[in-house]
């Protein structure tokens, strides 16, 4: 949440003046709302609760109604990414190899939960899907850098070298 | 509507083109179970509690929005449809907290009910049981997801029927819950607190915030003078927590119960309302007179004057200033009454019956301490009152009729009772505000055209040569649609009345709960307002400015309505809100 992570939300010009097309755009379509979600994302990499809140204003929805669409859908994101997109993979391979205890350690180094990004916009974490890397299991990855037969003590190592 | 011919459980029957399997059941007075379905309000086909077999159709089909055709043969009582039922009813029961007996909505719940009726004595499918917060930050209501079976009827009620919509089901699968944007309280959004959410709740998922704690304590202290007052729309209601027909009146029953928990004093709110239209009509007046800003609308329903700070701030000078007449009356018993009485205020305990959830929150506003100390301490809904009368341990229906207390108590108005129907503030007014303004008596009292469950009412009232047009909306959904009329201009009315309940009062989020199916048969909201003008014209006295102990007030205390004294203890303002 983007309230609990406390990354407070800056734009652009150029980007609040795409939203308004957007919305202008798509404003008399029935299901508006999804196109929308989607383009603002586009624009913003998230959509936290200020860009709902035009969204709102805009299509003439309720919050509740933007937010039960954006968390019932797994590709939208009201948190930010950091400048380090950490992924850590929870496919059956890495899972059952104690990927899980990876991803505790993780949270527990940056203070963030899943899907969540530090309040200095360097860090957030995804829980993935198999990487197809399963051979190196279990798996994490760093923006492009993949990191293979990992244990808890290696982490704060890794996370040092972006820190 | 062209009628089509169907046979259920092999009975031929006729019904409109336009039916469900589920009206044209209930017409032949067969029963379909259902959960999810709210007459008028969520017709979403969304629990599958209402399966029924139709003669060709693939698979069972949902009773409740399936479309009757002619020749249509449909099958309520089969065996595949009595397996497939208790099949959905497990599985709804096997993620639900199952604690009947600490349950708000024990013996008054659909779910419970439904167990009972389909025979569950096991549950097949015992798996994990979602766990969630429970949000009791907001004053009024309490959110607990735990209980929640995700039918939507509150959605649908808050989106539709009040256009707040501040709650939405949100995530999915198994962690799908209902919720506020961005898992706020109901307290940090727009909610208004009206609580017909909890009216339209099939099981414990929403209940108002207990004040029965706090009374009872208040009760128990011996330095305290503890005064009750009770809602015109309570008397009409209360009776049904007991098992008394809808619409019956137990106006003396009720006034016996309180002295009987242990209320030093008893009083009646319609007195307040009495004053309420003193004040707010002398306003009326006022502005045709002098020219004031027009529409003036009411601000009796707190939720209503929420909805307006958040939604039509630039209205808000169009409000009536008169405060809520619960909130008048604990002015006057603070100041007044203590004098009077020689009790410092400071040692009164004044405490609201209201069918009214959003009165929970107005009670504690900044504003509404006329003395320094808070008009109302406490606020029980009906639902509570009746709650601590069964914890009392008092057989409510054999309790014998008595009075309200003196001073004020017994010299209830007609005009002060019809305030808990839709239409009763603006026919009080109406009946005072003529007079006044004519000089004259009038014996044609009974305003019909603001009367009824019309969603909008209007009329133009002719007083001596002035036109006053009228307008009269309940249910916040009607309010915003009337009001987008006024700020465009379009609407040119001196005086609106606006309830935030659909019906106003006597169907507020603090009554008794009847379940749907009740509901739709019986239409609340009328029957319990006939109550009401029953009791207006059961009572001598049908106009607020002839009430004897109104004159008395002002003789002795106010001075004169909208003067120097009454605006500081009588009126108030408001504030703007944000919208998000
Ligand atoms: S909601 Fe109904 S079934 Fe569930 S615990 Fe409460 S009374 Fe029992
Ligand atoms: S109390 Fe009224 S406004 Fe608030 S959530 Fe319930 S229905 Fe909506
Ligand atoms: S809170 Fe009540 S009304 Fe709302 S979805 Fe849950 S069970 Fe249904
Ligand atoms: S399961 Fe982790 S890479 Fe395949
Ligand atoms: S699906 Fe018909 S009552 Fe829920």
């Amino acid at each position: 949440m983007s309230e609990k992570t406390g990354v407070a939300f800056s734009e652009t010009k150029e980007q609040a003046q795409k939203l308004i097309e957007v919305i202008e755009k798509h404003k008399n379509e029935n299901g508006a709302l999804i196109p929308v979600l989607h383009e603002a994302q586009e624009i913003y990499g998230y959509l936290p609760i200020e860009v709902q809140q035009k969204i709102a204003e805009g299509l003439g929805v309720t919050m509740a109604e933007i937010y039960g669409v954006v968390t019932f859908y797994t590709q939208f994101s009201v948190n930010p990414k950091g400048k380090y997109k950490i992924g850590v993979c929870l496919g059956t391979a890495c899972y059952v190899k104690g990927s899980g205890n990876i991803l505790d350690k993780i949270k527990e180094k940056l203070g963030i939960d899943v899907d969540e990004c530090t309040p200095d916009g360097k860090f957030s974490i995804d829980a993935t899907r198999c990487i197809g890397a399963c051979g190196l299991a279990p798996v994490m990855t760093v923006n492009d850098d993949v990191y293979g037969r990992l244990v808890p003590e290696d982490i704060d190592g890794i996370l040092e070298k972006y820190m | 509507m062209e009628m089509v011919n169907i046979k259920i459980n092999g009975e031929a029957i006729s019904v409109p083109g336009d039916y469900t399997i589920l009206q044209a059941a209930r017409q032949a007075g067969i029963d379909i179970p259902t959960l999810c379905y709210l007459k008028g309000v969520n017709e979403i086909g969304a629990c599958r509690m209402c399966l029924v077999e139709v003669k060709g159709a693939r698979g069972l089909v949902t009773a409740c929005v399936y479309p009757v055709n002619e020749g249509m043969e449909v099958f309520t009582n089969t065996e595949k449809v009595r397996i497939a039922r208790k099949t959905v009813l497990e599985l709804t029961l096997s993620n639900h907290e199952r604690k009947c007996l600490t349950c708000p909505r024990n013996q008054n719940c659909e779910l419970q009910r439904l167990a009972d009726e389909l025979n569950v004595t096991d549950i097949a499918f015992e798996g994990e049981i979602s766990k969630h917060e429970i949000d009791d930050m907001s004053p009024s209501i309490v959110r607990d997801n735990n209980k929640c079976i995700l039918c939507r009827r509150c959605i649908s009620t808050c989106k539709k029927i009040q256009t707040v919509g501040v709650i939405d089901a949100q995530g999915r699968g198994f962690a799908t819950k209902i919720g506020c944007t961005f898992d706020k309280s109901l307290n940090d959004t727009d909610c208004v607190m009206c609580g017909q959410c909890i009216a339209a709740c099939p099981v414990g998922a929403l209940y108002e915030k207990d004040s029965t704690k706090a009374v009872w304590a208040a009760l128990a202290d011996e330095t305290k003078h503890v005064v009750v007052q009770t809602a015109p729309a309570v008397r009409v209601a209360l009776g049904e927590e007991f098992g008394m027909p809808i619409g019956t009146r137990v106006t003396g029953k009720m006034a016996t119960a309180l002295k009987k928990l242990g209320f030093d004093k008893v009083f009646d709110t319609d007195f307040a309302a009495d004053l309420t239209i003193m004040e707010e009509g002398t306003e009326l007046i006022g502005r045709i007179k002098e020219g004031g800003k027009f529409p003036m609308i009411t601000s009796c329903s707190p939720g209503w004057v929420k909805f307006c700070e958040h939604n039509f701030p630039d209205l808000l000078d169009n409000l009536s200033t008169a405060k809520s007449p619960h909130e008048m009356y604990g002015a006057i018993i603070k100041s007044y009454y203590a004098e009077k009485e020689g009790i410092d205020p400071k040692d009164i305990f004044v405490v609201s019956v209201m069918p009214c959830t959003a009165k929970k929150f107005e009670s504690q506003r900044e504003e509404l301490k006329g003395t320094g100390y808070p008009d109302v301490d406490a606020v029980l809904t009906t639902r509570e009152l009746a709650k601590m009368i069964k914890e009392a341990r008092l057989d409510f229906v054999k309790l014998p009729d008595s009075g309200f207390d003196n001073p004020f108590g017994e010299a209830a108005t007609g005009a002060g009772v019809i305030f808990g129907a839709t239409g009763g503030v603006m026919e009080a007014a109406l009946r005072t505000v003529s007079e006044v303004l004519t000089g004259k008596s009038c014996d044609e009292i009974e305003y019909k055209a603001v009367r009824g469950i019309e969603g909008i009412k209007e009329a133009t009232v002719t007083i001596g040569d002035l036109d006053v047009k009228v307008a009269v909306a309940h249910g916040l959904g009607n309010a915003r649609a009337l009001l987008e009329k006024v700020r465009s201009g379009e609407a040119d009315y001196h005086f609106i009345e606006i309830m935030a309940c659909p019906g106003g009062c006597v169907t507020g989020g603090g009554q008794p709960i009847q379940s749907a199916k009740v509901k739709a048969e019986i239409d609340l909201k009328a029957a319990r307002a006939k109550a009401i003008y029953d009791e207006d014209r059961s009572l001598p006295i049908r106009k607020s400015h002839e009430n004897p102990f109104i004159k008395m007030l002002y003789d002795e205390f106010l001075g004169e309505p909208c003067g120097h004294k009454s605006h500081k203890l009588l009126h108030t303002h408001y504030v703007k809100r944000d919208k998000y």
